[in-house]
């Protein structure tokens, strides 16, 4: 099919394959990107926020030109029971400055832009073009990648593994398990269009202000997952994720639990009347630094979510991403600049540049949590919220009961439900895995 | 907690825009005539509701409708189960949002 002898093939069109492609790019290097989709961003799906500083390291204009939705102002976090939540919002003005700090995006949308990018750079971008194999010479390289294109063989010196969450070429290839069933989350999610006025006074917005709700408790059925409400311009995101594992050991369906997120008397009158004009899925890495994988050898790279690059904890998957795809091409290009072959041993400066970035160092800050949480599910999705929930009930309610009556009732429940061993267990250990 | 409504994914995946690669099924299960657990256990976890039970018992496959999330490849490959491939270049589901 291609002749021609690239530096490098770029799998996949994502953040950070198109962040790796931008970057070889635009130092010069020959770079050919595949992308399966019929365009760059049809399968990908996120919830979505852009954290700005990581995009302005590759493309400092864009808030000129991407299609962006709204920059944040306020972050909810909620932690439900059936029907009601306990919440804490963080709202500020300060973000409303020259250059906002957060976004929430369309991906299809965002993604078509930076990919336009990537080919302004002088990548050649091609798309309905599925990786099936990668190539090995003899000394076992990997050399090149084979396609779903007649005479699909096309060689490079690196190729640069951005395949997603999903990515099969990198685990058939026997460069990295396949994910497992506790390390990744499904999270299926809605896209909900209403007038912009609708969504701006529902959610007490001006102009092109945001606000984001991530939403815990008794919507995951003591599971471990959350749910998350993104205001965009003219439509809302609403999601709900929760791990594989526990969807096969409960027998939960994801639908039945995005449905009742959505029947919540806290949330439904945010949707109300709404048109639904898109279902998806999605895959997210949650196993965090402890299945991180090797992430470099003999002629490729692995970056972004087929690394299980994401920060759950702080809901941070695309930066780590963006991030990671331009590091890798800068440690390539430093081999190339050098002119030695793209070898293991040359290649690892990759890891290294990696584990001195925030990329690594964030992962390794939370590695007991990830464990944490997925062992104790049921105390922290189901019983705190609960406990927590009737406890502001019982402290906000006047119906003539002393305090003092309603502290020890309070208190009590607590006991009760988790035992005070329970309680400085959960403490202890969520602390010593925070810090 | 209230009795639910059953939830129609039909009417979701509704809105969602294909292209189907007749002939090309992306996803395969392997011939069974009792169901693994982890075979069974796609009847729920598929976000699609791709997998159903034909009349003999054993879990069949139709993918016009799969959204591409992997959770199958990740329950049932490791067993032998089901064959998980990518579609073909261009077609299968394309995200408008995504």
């Amino acid at each position: 099919m291609i002749e021609e002898r690239f530096d490098a093939i770029v799998v996949g069109a994502g953040m950070a394959g198109n962040a790796a492609a931008l970057t070889m790019a635009k130092r010069g290097m020959k770079v050919l990107q595949l992308e399966r989709g019929e365009y760059p961003g049809s399968k990908n799906v996120q919830g979505a926020i852009l954290y700005a500083d990581m995009l302005e390291k590759l493309v400092p204009e864009f808030r000129e030109e991407a299609p962006l939705e709204r920059h944040l102002i306020e972050q909810r976090f909620w932690m439900m029971d059936d029907r009601s939540h306990v919440g804490m919002h963080y709202r500020s003005d300060d973000f409303n400055e020259e250059r906002p700090n957060r976004y929430t995006i369309i991906r299809a949308q965002f993604d078509k832009w930076f990919s336009s990018k990537v080919r302004e750079a002088g990548a050649t971008v091609l798309c309905e073009t599925t990786v099936t194999e990668l190539v090995r010479n003899e000394r076992e390289r990997i050399v090149g990648v084979r396609t779903d294109r007649r005479d699909g063989e096309i060689h490079a010196d690196v190729v640069v593994l951005a395949e997603g969450v999903n990515g099969l070429l990198g685990t058939r290839a026997g460069l990295r398990a396949r994910p497992t069933p506790d390390n990744v989350a499904l999270a299926v999610k809605e896209m909900h269009f209403l007038p912009r006025e609708t969504i701006e006074a529902r959610f007490n917005l001006k102009g092109d202000e945001g606000v984001v709700i991530e939403a815990a408790g008794t919507i995951s059925r003591g599971m471990t997952g959350m749910g998350f409400i993104y205001a965009n311009k003219e439509c809302i995101s609403l999601g709900i994720g929760c791990l594989v594992a526990d969807f096969q050991r409960t027998g939960q369906t994801p639908y039945g639990l995005l449905d009742q997120f959505k029947r919540h008397p806290s949330v439904a009158p945010l949707i109300a009347g709404s048109e639904v004009k898109e279902y998806s899925a999605h895959l997210i890495p949650e196993g965090g630094y402890k299945s991180i994988p090797q992430l470099y050898g003999e002629g490729w790279v692995v970056v972004g979510d087929a690394a299980q690059l994401n920060n759950a904890i702080h809901r941070e998957g695309s930066n780590l991403a963006m991030t990671s795809g331009r590091i890798a091409a800068e440690a390539i290009g430093l081999v190339k600049s050098r002119g030695e072959p793209m070898s293991s041993t040359n290649l690892a400066i990759y890891k290294k540049m990696l584990d001195d970035s925030f990329v690594i160092k964030d992962l390794k800050k939370y590695k007991d949590l990830p464990p944490l949480m997925h062992t104790h599910s049921q105390n922290f999705f189901l019983t705190y919220p609960q406990l927590i929930s009737k406890a502001m009930q019982n402290f906000v309610r006047v119906d003539g009961t002393p305090k003092a009556e309603k502290e020890k009732a309070t208190l009590k429940s607590f006991a009760k439900a988790r035992s005070w061993t329970g309680l400085f267990g959960d403490a202890y250990r969520f602390a010593r895995a925070w810090r | 907690m209230n009795v639910e409504p059953p939830v129609r994914v039909e009417d979701k995946l509704y809105y969602n825009r294909y292209l189907v690669d007749i002939g090309h099924p992306h996803v395969k299960v392997r011939a069974h005539t009792t169901p693994s657990p982890q075979l069974l256990a796609l009847l729920k976890a598929c976000p699609a509701r791709c997998y159903e039970l034909n009349d003999d018992g054993q879990v069949e496959i139709t993918v016009d409708g799969c959204i591409e999330c992997g959770t199958c490849r990740v329950i049932a490959e490791p067993t032998g189960d089901i064959e998980w491939s990518h579609p073909r270049g261009g077609y299968g589901v394309l995200f408008k949002f995504g």
